[in-house]
Order: C-alpha cells, then structure tokens, then sequence
C-alpha cells in the first residue's frame, strides 16, 4: 500500500514525509495552545490510532468490522484497571507504558474474538462482529466489577508510577504522550504493510479464493491480522484512558465502532493517511462543527452520504487523484471547472442548510421564540415567507448544481483520459 | 511409499463427484506420468473443469481417490494441496486486482520460500523473493507492466499473469484451465510458447479448447465425456480413435485438422 502516491517512494522522499510528521507531532501544540486545542489535538491522536488499526481490517484486508469499539474499549479497560492496580500498589509499570498494556489486552481479545469472527468472511464476517460488538456492550451491564456499571471505572493518571519530570497533570504532557504513541504506532502499523503478511493480507482482500491457490490459508491470514489490528486498537483505547481518566461501558459500544468506520471511510480506506486525514476530521467536526450548529450529526450524515455516493476512495484519493492532475500539469483546465462547480453548487448549499436549520429551530429551539439567525439573517419560522425563500433557493441551487456537476464532469472525464493515455504512452 | 519412487504425479482412481443429484463426474480414472504434459479435451459441459477442481481441492469427490504423487490428497484443503507441490491457474482470470503485477507475482513466491506469515520481516528486504518475482515477471513478458496495477492490463497479460502466478512459486505439478481462452491467433501462439518454457521439466496438466494449442503442446490426451475419461493416448492415437471421433461428432472436422 502506498503513503499517497501510487509511484514507489524515493528514500529522501520518505525521509521528508515521517520529519514533516514528527514535526507536526511536535509543533502542533505550540500554535494551537488553548486548553481547548490541546484536548482536541489529544483527541485527534488517540482516534487517529484507532481508524489507522481499523483499517488494516478495512483498507487492507478487506474486513468489514462493525465492533472495532470492542478492541479499543477493551483495551481501555484493561489499561485503566492497571493503572488502578499500580496506585493500589498491587502492581508496578510506568504511566507511559500503560498503553502497551492497553495494547496487550486488545490483542488478547483479539486472539479470542478475532477466532470466532474470521471463521467467516464477507457479509457473515460483518454480521459476526455486529453480533461480537452487542455481546460485548450488553455484558458491559452484567459484569459492573470489571465494566464499573453505568458510572464506568475513573482512575487519577497523575497517581501513577513516574518518570521524574513528568506528572501527567498538565494536558500537555499527555499530548506529548499520545503524540509518542501515534507515532510508534503509525510507523508499526506502515512497517506492517510492508511485510510479508501485510502484503497476503491485501491479496486475501483482493482476491481469497487465489490466495488459497498460492499456499495461504486465509482464515489464519484474517486472524492475524485482527490479532495486531486489535493490538494497536488497545494502545489507542489506553491512551484514551490516560486522556480522559475514565472508561464506560459506551466505550465498547456500536456508536464509536459506526464513528470509527465512518472517519476511516471518510478519510480514505485506499491509502495509508486516509485515517489519519479521518480523525483529524473526526476531530475538527467534533469540536467545531458542533460549536456552530445543532444539526452538526445530520450534515455530517449527508456529508458521509455524497462521499459513499461519488467519492468512495475518501478524502485522501481526492487529494490523490488532484494531485496526479497537478502532477500532469492539467490543473489550469480544472481550475474554470472547480470555480463553475463550487459556484454552481452554492445556492444548494445555503438552501438546503438554511432549511435543515429552520427546521432545527422550529423543531428543537421552541423556548427560544420562533426567530432564528442563518447566516446572519434574521428568519422568523413561523411565517411562510422564510420558507418559501430557502425552498426556492434550493430548488434553484440543485438546478444550477446539477447542471455545474454536469460541466465539471465533462472537463474532468476528459482530463482523466488524456492523464490515462500519457501514462500509457509512457509505458509503451 | 516415498514419493521418488512413484512414477505418477497425479493418479485418479474411480472418482465421482455428484451435484445434488447430478452426476457431473461418474468413475473417472485418469494417470498422468511424471515430467509428462498431459492435455484434457472434451465437449462443452463434460466435466473438465470439474476434474481440475477436485484436483486442486476447491472440490471434495464424492468418492474415489485422488492422489498427488502417490499421497491421497482427500480431505486436503487448497492451500495444502498447493503446499504439497501443485498450483493451478483459472479459467476465468483469478488475479490480485488491486496489487501490482510484481506484487501479484511476489505474493506467490512467497509461502514457497518460507516466509509463511511473518510480520516481522521487511518485504523489500527478501531478496530471493524480489529476484524469483522479477524473474517470472521478466518470463511472463511483463517487465513493462512491472508497477501496474493487475486490474488494469489488456486480457491476454492478464491470462500471461494468470500463468506467471501459477508458475511462480516452484511447484512440480502444474494445471492450466483453458489457458488461451478468448485469445487471438497471435496471442495463443504466444501463451503456448510461454506455457512451454514456463513448464520445462514439469508436469503439466492442462485443459484446453483450442485443438491446435492441444495437439502443439501436449504428449499425451485424454479425451472426457459426460464426466468419463473414454481414451488416453498421443495425440496420434486421438486422432484415429473412432471413439472420440463419435463423440466429437459437431467438432470432428476439427480434430482432423
């Protein structure tokens, strides 16, 4: 699997992107050093762990997982009972190693779920984890000693054992400790693609029936693969567990498993970056999108929705695919089609958002009066004017969009063929 | 028994294979010699590609036995069977799609040299498995395509593909389903004289449509119909076997070509 590009890495090239990405790691909370920015970019981190470890079920195997939750909460259990077992003094490991041991639980139930899920692939595979996914978020509620009951386990990460300098009071210091983690854990899970298993695995995705015809056996080829994905889910479910210094029952449950699928997809399953780019968005949506609207999980369902539908590669294979376009010097002819789109699909934009609001306040902000703001216009909804407005807008807009859409195909198919027919020329 | 001794790479004895209540294959006996390139022919709907997946193990025979030098190889899953020293390739094209042709090509060297299912090990760094990939590539005629992704090459490099996997990982026992299937004139010559490098000093099975591909490349030729093998013999023998003759009886003006 390739970092962005489908071309082989040069070794300086290599080189350039991880100290870009050490440098991002490191610099990050220098610029954005609100309390605020430090959570969201600790945040970041941790999920960023997780949709990675998520897709090389997903990406690169070809696993459909709808409990990966089980191998992060899991392993966020069993980091935080640790921690709880060291200040009982009943144990000794450092704090910053307690995500390894997050890490070793994950691993653990993957040996002991991933042996019932991968007897299966396909659909019964997806369905098995679904079923794996329940099982565990209903035990949460039978067994209260180990998944603490509605109230889940808390823990105090600054009571645990040190390494002189470091307390882990200020969230600065568990930024650091998270970034540390993403980046073992990042260039693991690279080094694994690059391997001989990693490599069967994306054979297996391709193609499972040859694979067993070249001497695999696919079954132990997806078991092992949940074994190590698990592995890295536990770290990121221990770092979260030093993060938010609590771990419940929802932690296991079928909503992070769907949150975890939809940034992966998001962010691009096809490439390795796809899921970093994933939590980032995770992330961004999260804290700002929810700041700014009501209706954040509706838009993010739409947005989720129109990638299914017209960009099933992800955010990264739109990068990919512009920039091999930038890359062919055929950029100055999309440029005239991407402003005809984005104009084009404006008016859409701010109908259909206009209305989705109106909706909100009349539905949800019913104590507040029946005047709204949108976009800095004063709308009152319980007139018909207003409404009558955004629909037309609307209406209008998915006009003028269909018909942008339709241009910007035109100029885009015709860019692809031409960069299709260099390419194999070049190859001739 | 030990396998040096054994004249045969693949014996069938008495193997039937049921669908439901279809007999698609009823007592078939088939021995194919050590180092031999043994071809089956046979009307649409005999029972070759059957044949081949009881072989390779994709099927289970009702009963019979099947046994790959002189080891039964019943109950035998593909991978093992493929373990033992026989590879297969497919009539419909059964690639790595989104892999690369070397990709596609290295990842089935891999079980052969021992790497099983390590991740513990750089890829790039196996150099036997880069050269043997490189090699087969080279072999294939694909050294061009090296960084293609497999789904994107024209038919006839895919069906040269399809080979290159089946060759690469060394086995003793190789069998081609239909190797130049929809391929133009020029294409199949070609594919034959691939298949006869490729298999030099091998045991080849193979089943094949095209007569003159047949005739050019096998030593012997059973000929199967409805599910039974009614005549093994050179190619010679074939052509003067009234029995096949009969049963060919659309085709016949073929055979004598």
């Amino acid at each position: 699997m390739s970092f962005l590009t489908h071309s082989r890495l040069h070794v300086s090239g290599a080189w350039l992107i991880w100290g870009t990405y050490i440098a991002v790691l490191i610099v990050a909370p220098w610029v954005f050093h609100s309390n605020l920015a430090l959570t969201v970019l600790s945040q970041i981190g941790a999920f960023a762990i997780a949709t990675l470890s998520y897709n090389m079920l997903l990406g690169q195997s070809g696993m459909l997982s709808f409990g990966h939750a089980v191998y992060i909460g899991l392993g966020g259990f069993i980091a935080i009972h640790t921690m709880n077992l060291v200040v009982a003094g009943k144990f000794w490991i450092p704090t910053s190693l307690i995500p390894l041991v997050g890490g070793l639980g994950g691993a653990f139930f993957g040996v002991v779920f991933g042996y019932v899920t991968t007897k299966r692939s396909g659909t019964t595979f997806a369905m098995i984890t679904l079923g794996i996914g329940e099982l565990v978020a209903s035990s949460a509620l039978t067994f209260p000693g180990f998944f603490g009951g509605e109230a889940g386990i808390t823990t105090d990460r600054t009571l645990g054992v040190k390494i002189p300098g470091i307390t882990y009071g200020p969230q600065i210091q568990v930024y650091y400790l998270i970034a540390f983690w993403l980046l073992i854990c990042t260039a693991g899970m690279y080094a694994f693609t690059r391997t001989p298993l990693g490599r069967i695995a994306n054979a297996v995705r391709d193609n499972p029936e040859r694979a067993q015809f070249i001497g695999y056996n696919t079954q132990i080829v997806r078991f092992l693969v949940v074994i190590i994905a698990g592995f890295f889910a536990g770290i990121s479910g221990g770092l979260s567990a030093i993060n938010f210094e609590i771990v419940s029952s929802e932690n296991v449950g079928a909503a992070v498993s769907g949150l975890v699928l939809l940034f992966t997809f998001l962010g691009g399953a096809g490439t390795f970056v796809g899921p970093i780019i994933g939590a980032v968005v995770y992330a961004l949506s999260y804290v700002l999108l929810s700041n700014i609207t009501n209706a954040w999980l509706l838009y993010l369902g739409l947005i989720f929705l129109i990638m299914v539908m017209y960009a099933p590669g992800g955010i990264s294979s739109l990068l990919q695919m512009n920039l091999r376009v930038v890359r062919f010097g055929q950029w100055h002819r999309l440029r005239l089609a991407y402003l005809v789109l984005f104009t084009a699909a404006l008016p859409l934009f701010f109908g259909v958002t206009t209305l989705i609001e109106m909706i909100y306040a009349l539905q949800l902000d019913v104590g507040n009066g029946t005047v709204t703001h949108v976009y800095g216009i004063e709308l009152d909804v319980a007139h018909a004017v207003p409404w009558m407005s955004a629909a037309g807008v609307a209406i209008l807009g998915a006009f003028t969009a269909f018909q942008g859409a339709r241009y910007f195909k035109v100029r885009w198919d015709s860019v692809q063929r031409d960069i299709a027919l260099s390419m194999a020329k070049a190859a001739a | 028994m030990n396998a040096l001794d054994v004249q045969n790479a693949v014996e069938l004895r008495a193997v039937r294979k049921n669908f439901g209540k279809t007999e698609i294959i009823r007592c078939a006996d088939l021995v194919v010699p050590k180092g031999q390139r043994f071809a089956i022919i046979g009307p649409n709907g005999a029972g070759k590609s059957t044949l081949f997946n009881l072989i390779s193990g994709r099927f289970e025979p009702t009963s019979g036995d099947i046994l790959l030098n002189g080891r039964s190889l019943i109950g035998l899953k593909p991978y093992q069977i493929n373990r033992l020293g026989l590879a297969r390739s497919f009539q419909i094209t059964n690639i790595f799609a989104r892999l690369s042709v070397f990709e596609n090509i290295r990842c089935a060297v891999l079980w052969s040299l021992g790497y099983k299912y390590a991740f513990w090990r750089s890829l790039d760094r196996l150099k036997d498995a880069r050269l043997r990939a490189e090699e087969v590539v080279e072999q294939i005629g694909l050294k061009r395509r090296r960084d293609s992704p497999a789904g994107l090459l024209t038919y006839a490099e895919q069906r040269a593909l399809e080979i290159g996997i089946t060759v690469a990982g060394g086995a003793e026992v190789i069998l081609l389903d239909e190797p130049t299937a929809g391929m133009s004139r020029s294409e199949s010559e070609q594919a034959v004289e691939l298949i006869r490098t490729v298999t030099h000093g091998k045991t080849l099975l193979m089943v094949e449509h095209d007569m003159s591909v047949v005739f050019g490349l096998a030593d012997q030729i059973s000929v199967v119909v409805y599910g039974e093998v009614i005549a093994t013999d050179s190619p010679a023998g074939i052509r003067a076997n009234l029995r096949v003759q009969e049963a060919y009886l659309g085709t016949a003006q073929e055979l004598q070509r």
